[in-house]
């Protein structure tokens, strides 16, 4: 079945046992993204923390309802970005965008993109491309967020 | 009457294509879009190729032509669904364009300045009055009425629907009162396959002078529908699910209702006469037809109804309705399917939308196009239906004319291949 290029193994492992998932604080920012055509759905918390040389994230947690695709890709993601300077953990979304827009032509680059190489198979199903991409645009945004507020971690009015 | 399926599959090129690395498609998105027979695509490239002018505008013989075609559609649409004649029968580019001409016609004459004329004041709305729709509908006959209730201030009120899928009547009495201006139902649901009692709806609605609107974009292709039966007094439905071509759909407007409505797009050819300040408007159906339409389209969807016609809404109803009855039970078999809505024959049409447990249905589509099946997973634009019968999501298999038992089968195969590759089961 050509569909193993879409469902490599290691999608449907991260699938089934997700990494980082459940919500933690503290965070810095949290956005909630939809993909309008499925209702999937993501609400995803970035903590940074300042360093010498610029922000580094510190945790990433989310919650989400979706398919595998989009849940692998959430869980890889995380794996990739957590621990990161942000600079770096932007250009290897910026990596990983490409890869989802080379309609199946590109050879992934996996010092960069690790287990996310996976979804290479992916950029060739047009429909399943916003699967892949739920997370990261998700991660993307709130980071972009959080750099925009001073980094403080919010209060989340839950009782203690 | 039994169908000669083999024989009508023959009239649809697009199945004998194979998909995905050389399997034969099996095409159950028919609720999405319809496959469209050979007749229809040499109609529309014989308008090209023969006939092709602007209408009602020239006096060459082409446009001559060009407007007969169109016009005919026009005549054809009327007999197809029992309007009283061709002048209630507005083309729109889609049901969804449809629906909303009929809102913004309301919204244009609830803030026109002016006395209205008595006639008139039925479409006017203002805060304290109601529009009324059901859970069930798809967005396109939902969204035009929250926008029109946030330009007039009017309040938008909903039937339930029950936990089987079915609409919640038990509260008619009190969601259909003198408030009401409009209702707004779907005739049978693009989820669920529901059909809904629109004739029952249409009563309540009427006795207390309150205009009704059917969706009926998902039964006219699939069971005769008469209009002057349904009892509703606009009825919509869209070409394109019907072996017609896209970008024409067909508003059906009572007379009496289409000639004191105000139009809703302004433009060329939907005038009588034009000065600087103001502009009077040509009688319906021409009042909500500005610019150039889809002629080419029109007399596409005109041979489609031909089509349809020369074989029997009735035999089409009747094999699908076979193909339901194989459907449900083939899907009723497989541990950890639920299909939504009513699950056995019986005010119900084809189309059959499920839950997995374990699959999401974007993966449980994926795998039966891998196999070659053509199906749609998603919310299907019924978003708040989905939310209320506490599904994310639903993979969904739509049937027509051209769709065999050995599909049906077909499908029911790879949904456990699907919950096998999972490893669901």
């Amino acid at each position: 079945m050509q569909i193993q290029s879409l469902y490599q193994e290691i999608i449907l492992d991260h699938y089934r046992s997700p990494h980082h998932k459940g919500l933690r604080e503290p965070y810095d920012a949290e956005v909630h993204h939809v993909n309008p055509t499925c209702g999937d759905e993501v609400t995803l918390r970035v903590s940074l923390k300042k360093a010498d040389d610029g922000p580094v994230v510190t945790d990433v947690s989310y919650d989400s309802l979706g398919c595998s695709i989009s849940q692998a890709s959430a869980s890889i993601m995380t794996d990739l970005v957590i621990g990161k300077p942000v600079g770096e953990a932007m250009a290897i979304t910026q990596e990983f965008l490409k890869l989802m827009q080379s309609k199946g032509e590109a050879e992934p680059d996996e010092r960069v993109l690790e287990d996310a190489v996976a979804f290479a198979g992916v950029s060739r199903y047009p429909a399943r491309i916003k699967c892949a991409l739920l997370g990261w645009m998700a991660w993307k945004d709130a980071t972009s967020q959080a750099l925009a507020e001073p980094p403080q971690h919010q209060e989340t009015g839950l009782p203690s | 009457m039994t169908l000669d399926v083999a024989r009508i599959r023959k009239d649809f090129p697009i199945l004998d294509r194979q998909v995905r690395g050389g399997r034969p498609l099996t095409y159950l998105d028919s609720a999405n879009t319809s496959q469209k027979p050979r007749q229809v695509i040499d109609a529309m490239t014989a308008f090209y190729e023969r006939h092709n002018a602007n209408i009602h505008r020239a006096t060459h013989q082409l446009s001559e032509e060009a407007t007969e075609a169109y016009e005919g559609a026009r005549i054809k649409a009327a007999g197809f669904i029992g309007a009283a004649d061709e002048s209630e029968v507005v083309f729109t580019k889609n049901i969804s364009e449809a629906i909303n001409l009929v809102a913004y016609s309301l919204g244009n004459a609830s803030v026109f300045g002016g006395a209205p004329a008595p006639a008139e004041s039925r479409f006017r709305l203002g805060p304290g009055d109601e529009i009324v729709v059901t859970e069930m509908e798809h967005h396109s006959n939902l969204v035009p009425w929250q926008l029109l209730c946030q330009r007039t201030g009017a309040t938008l009120r909903w039937f339930e629907v029950t936990p089987e899928g079915r609409l919640d009547l038990s509260t008619i009495g009190e969601l259909i009162n003198e408030r009401t201006k409009l209702v707004a139902v779907v005739h049978q649901s693009n989820v669920l396959g529901t059909v809904n009692p629109v004739r029952q709806i249409a009563e309540a609605a009427h006795a207390v002078g309150a205009l009704v609107l059917a969706d009926a974009a998902q039964s006219v292709p699939h069971m005769p529908v008469n209009v002057q039966d349904l009892g509703a007094d606009f009825v919509g439905f869209t070409g394109h699910k019907l072996c017609g071509p896209t970008g024409i759909g067909v508003l059906w407007g009572r007379r009496e209702l289409l000639n004191e409505m105000p139009p809703f797009l302004g433009g060329g050819e939907m005038i009588e006469t034009v000065w600087m300040d103001h502009s009077t408007f040509a009688p319906p159906p021409h009042k909500f037809e500005a610019g150039t339409m889809p002629i080419a389209e029109a007399a596409g969807l005109s041979v489609a109804m031909d089509y349809l016609s020369e074989i029997g809404l009735d035999a089409v109803h009747a094999h699908e309705q076979a193909l339901l009855a194989d459907a449900l039970t083939r899907l009723g078999d497989i541990d950890g399917l639920r299909v939504l809505g009513p699950d056995q024959p019986g005010d119900r049409g084809t189309t059959i939308s499920f839950e997995v447990d374990g699959v999401h249905p974007h993966d449980v589509s994926q795998i039966l196009d891998e196999l070659g099946i053509a199906v749609r997973a998603g919310h299907h634009c019924a978003w708040p239906l989905h939310r209320k019968l506490g599904v994310q999501a639903s993979t969904r298999a739509s049937f027509y004319l051209y769709n065999t038992h050995e599909e049906v089968a077909a499908l029911a195969d790879g949904i456990r291949q699907a919950q096998k590759f999972f490893g669901v089961v």
